[in-house]
């Protein structure tokens, strides 16, 4: 399908496939093992401009572009979805001070993060506050011209290994979903501190951890945008990462389904290739449509947002959802297709299922996504 | 420190076609990318360029498709490109190759360094290089797979021998030539692949650099390819033992043997 890119967009496109082939692809298995954070495959991410593509150029960046950044993310994941979502999470830790943050605070932290010389998070899960995030316990309470924070995050990707954090806390409990704010924090600011990482199933070259704060005091002039908007601020903020883990999960698919034609063109079972038996040959047309369509939403919801319509709760979700269960089907299927080979870890496919699993869950879980869609829908439909 | 790098355009392949007719090599339908060595040499002129200042100017001999090649060289952080190119220059062997490379690298001006891969990976003659820094009259060190120290008068690297390497210092300006060991060539930013995108580049034609007619392209090339093929593989050898001139007879013998 051509989806008539522009020439900076081919650019940006073939550039990260050159990272991916070169440097990402070859790093996968060790960093799925090691579970080190790839800093040299981040470094390289970064030399080449990669950060930039989601920040503004006056902050030293390209333009905020979603689209942009799924283009990248998606070539980045056909190699590793793992390595994948450290540059993408970086995105979404980023996209709060993009849209929310004053002058100041994007003078700040805006240009260490376009230059990748910092790595950005996003902070709101916590234990009991998941689907649920108006469970959240963590507590910012303003004395002065500082705010003091005390509780604790979990399952923060980059977590420990990002510099900056945009963290989402309580300001005024008894408002509920109202009474949630938004800081920046620190790594490194005393009583910021960081708890165990994660053992994970798949993506195990990204770190995720528990952010700790205990009376951890961070200047008043952190808080993004006002007092109560932490929700907005997080739900905006997914508006526009969700098609970047759409993209995520979209390249996992695209890397497990080449894999797959690919292998099942060199397997010879019954004196021939496997891709010559049609039982194979419709998996795969099923599969290769499957990614097409995936794609052709997630490019669609990306245009959208940078074209900066205002309501993309609805597509975005969309994007997400459909994105990830194609990527959890299409990398199943291409497992089956390498047959026993596949389950072994001598071959690369197996952590394409893994990698994939977790794109269903996380940034909201499919069924959150179905929650969002439907909801959006009555709404549309009571408005006529 | 001003840079001068001379780069080529060479077929995506090591398996080169040559015509049987012409024994020229064949480029069509061939994917046409920056000769390997090269890009080392490229890395390593941006790397000083980052560390000294100055610039890094590339120099490409080829026709004027080759403009391709000096682009990437900008998008990894070169500075300007030239593109040395006259159906005058065509059909010209190392000899010839070198005096019209020599000839642009003198049209433009002062230079401390030059920098060459150590041979093309079509021709695979590493002569260029050597034959630049002759017909420029300024030292030469080739094989170099590190630099180690350099100030803007001299530069004291590392040169490759087939077993272990020497240290040679040489003042500058000079000419090096650089295997693959010694760095790692970048993958190219997006701000330089922009910025290459825009590039233009001076094209030096025979009538820009009035070189010598008698020494440019074919007439120029004293060269003549009787015959092209892939060598052999170096196999085994043979151990000669024993006392030392029981060695040398058996040697005589053997040289004998083969001269027969």
């Amino acid at each position: 399908m051509d989806y008539l890119l522009t020439d900076e967009q081919k650019m940006i496109k073939e550039l990260a496939h050159k990272i991916a082939e070169e440097k990402i692809r070859p790093a996968a298995a060790k960093y799925d093992i090691s579970e080190e954070y790839p800093w040299d495959v981040l470094k390289v991410m970064a030399e080449s401009d990669m950060f930039g593509l989601f920040i503004p150029e006056e902050y030293g960046g390209f333009a905020t572009s979603v689209f942009n950044l799924c283009l990248a993310t998606e070539e980045f994941s056909r190699a590793c979805g793992g390595i994948a979502v450290c540059y993408a999470a970086s995105a979404l830790g980023t996209f709060p001070i993009v849209l929310f943050g004053d002058d100041e605070q994007k003078k700040k932290y805006l240009p260490d993060l376009a230059k990748g010389k910092k790595v950005a998070a996003f902070a709101i899960t916590e234990p009991e506050a998941g689907s649920d995030a108006s469970g959240i316990k963590t507590t910012a309470k303003k004395e002065g011209d500082h705010y003091i924070l005390n509780g604790l995050k979990h399952f923060i990707t980059n977590g420990g290994d990002a510099e900056t954090y945009v963290v989402i806390a309580m300001t005024n409990k008894s408002k509920g979903a109202r009474g949630a704010s938004a800081f920046i924090v620190e790594k490194g600011t005393p009583g910021f501190t960081f708890g165990k990482k994660e053992d994970k199933f798949g993506i195990r070259a990204s770190s995720t951890r528990e952010l700790i704060f205990t009376d951890c005091k961070i200047p008043a002039k952190n808080l993004l945008s006002k007092e109560g908007m932490g929700f907005i601020v997080t739900m905006k903020t997914f508006d526009m990462s969700r098609p970047g883990v759409a993209a995520q999960a979209l390249g996992i698919a695209q890397g497990a389904l080449e894999l797959a034609v690919k292998y099942v063109r060199e397997r010879v079972q019954f004196g021939k290739p496997i891709s010559s038996f049609q039982g194979i040959q419709w998996m795969l047309a099923d599969m290769a449509t499957e990614v097409e369509a995936a794609r052709g939403l997630v490019y669609s919801t990306a245009r959208m947002v940078d074209a900066g319509i205002k309501d993309v709760a609805k597509e975005s979700a969309m994007a997400k959802m459909y994105a990830s269960d194609v990527a959890m089907k299409v990398t199943v299927d291409a497992l089956q297709l390498f047959g026993g080979y596949g389950y072994m870890k001598d071959y690369p496919i197996e952590k394409y299922v893994r990698d994939a699993k977790i794109t269903q869950i996380y940034e909201g879980t499919n069924q959150v996504q179905r929650n969002i869609i439907a909801l959006a829908l009555i709404k549309e439909m009571a408005k006529i | 420190m001003n840079i001068v790098v001379c780069i080529k355009q060479v077929p995506e392949t090591t398996e080169v076609r040559i015509n049987p007719e012409t024994n020229t090599l064949m480029r069509e339908g061939v994917k046409s990318i920056i000769n390997p060595f090269d890009m080392y040499a490229i890395e390593e002129a941006v790397r000083l360029k980052e560390r000294f200042g100055g610039k890094v100017s590339v120099v490409t001999m080829g026709p004027p498709q080759a403009d391709a090649a000096l682009r990437e060289a900008i998008s990894m952080g070169a500075d300007e490109g030239f593109l040395v190119c006259d159906r005058a220059f065509a059909g010209s062997d190392t000899w010839a190759t070198s005096y019209t490379l020599a000839g642009a690298i003198k049209k433009l001006g002062g230079f401390d360094l030059i920098i060459c891969g150590k041979q093309a990976s079509d021709g695979d003659t590493a002569q260029v290089g050597p034959g630049i820094s002759t017909h420029l009259n300024i030292p030469q060190v080739t094989y170099v797979k590190k630099i180690e120290e350099a100030t803007d008068k001299s530069m004291k690297v590392e040169r490759m021998l087939e077993e272990g390497f020497e240290i040679i210092e040489t003042p500058l300006p000079a000419l090096l030539t650089v295997v693959k060991e010694i760095n790692e060539p970048r993958i190219p930013s997006l701000r330089g692949l922009m910025k290459a995108k825009s590039a233009k580049f001076i094209t030096f034609t025979q009538k820009e650099l009035q070189l010598d007619p008698q020494q440019i392209g074919l007439c120029g090339s004293p060269t003549q390819v009787v015959k092209i093929f892939t060598p052999p593989h170096r196999v085994g050898g043979q151990i000669l033992t024993g006392e030392i001139p029981d060695i040398a007879k058996q040697l005589v013998d053997l040289v004998k043997a083969e001269v027969n």
